[in-house]
């Protein structure tokens, strides 16, 4: 397994730092070029969420991530205080690139319904303030997430919450079934 | 990349040009922009996304915020866009259904003269 580990403070301009450290240690690790796209969106939109409830709750503290190359061996432990990560269960997090982003604000429990749903978190007849500030539902980030992740599990706690989101390693583009050479 | 933004006015409506990143840090820009075009009475927008790089879903949200806004106004925003991945978080979201999505700024001044 390698790790790259990340911490970053709770400010919008490191999510794009976040984006381009994930992209480059995914690409590293042999993710198809078709899904680093997915990758740096998902990643985003993780630090996204993580630094806005940083910013309302405890914006001195910091961010972190773990880009985890798994070779089903040994897991982070994560940030101090924190479980440790499950184990992998029949070598299922082997051959796997995962990203865990780590943050530190209060959680609430992310609404249920991140079905296919047309205009999902939107309603462009609402004018409270809170859609008049941001246009979306802050849990439409999530649904971004889990739309495009191969496997994500979002883990709510009093203390933060544990975002982990997995792509398979692999030379074979998914959407072409070519091998990818170089 | 950072986000360059630049509008002008084609047949009665105003043009926001958008290139480089719409994210967390960037988003807030063209949110101004939008206010600002809105504000100065422009309800019809068109925003050519051909050149936007990387959008997220606080990009979105200032979007769909434009998009209230103008519609207070009987107005509204239309938006260029043909890569696949900046596409592809307008699907994941069900924004296709919100918004009009079009291949160029032509086509997307003339859809709206003909409703």
């Amino acid at each position: 397994m390698a790790l790259v580990q990340l911490t970053i403070s709770a400010l919008p301009a490191h999510v794009r730092t976040a984006r381009l450290m994930a992209t480059a240690v995914a690409r590293r690790a042999g993710i198809a070029e078709s899904a680093l796209d997915e990758i740096r969106l998902a990643v985003g939109e993780a630090c996204s969420r993580a630094v806005e409830a940083h910013r309302v709750h405890c914006p001195s503290r910091p961010i972190q991530l773990d880009l985890i190359d798994s070779a089903g061996s040994r897991a982070p432990e994560g940030p101090p205080g924190r479980r440790p990560r499950p184990a992998s269960q029949n070598g299922r997090n082997a051959q796997r690139f995962e990203v865990v982003v780590f943050d530190r604000a209060p959680a609430k429990e992310p609404a249920e319904a991140f079905d296919d749903q047309p205009g999902l978190g939107v309603d462009v007849e609402d004018d409270s303030p809170a859609t008049e500030i941001a246009g979306l539902s802050p849990d439409v980030g999530l649904a971004v997430i889990v739309g495009l992740a191969d496997e994500v599990s979002i883990e709510p706690h009093e203390d933060g919450t544990v975002v982990r989101m997995s792509w398979p390693l692999g030379k074979t583009d998914p959407e072409t079934g070519s091998q990818l050479v170089g | 990349m950072d986000l360059k933004l630049d509008h002008h006015t084609q047949d009665d409506t105003e043009i926001v040009v958008v290139e480089g990143e719409i994210d967390v840090y960037t988003a807030p820009r063209l949110r101004e922009l939008l206010i600002d075009l809105v504000n100065k009475g422009n309800f019809h927008l068109v925003v050519n996304m051909e050149k936007v790089e990387f959008l997220d879903s606080t990009g979105l949200g200032v979007l769909v915020g434009g998009l209230k806004r103008v519609r207070a106004h009987d107005g509204t925003l239309d938006l260029v866009c043909t890569q696949e991945r900046i596409l592809k978080i307008f699907r994941i979201t069900g924004l296709t259904k919100v918004f009009g999505i079009y291949d160029s700024v032509q086509e997307a001044i003339d859809k709206r003269k003909s409703k």
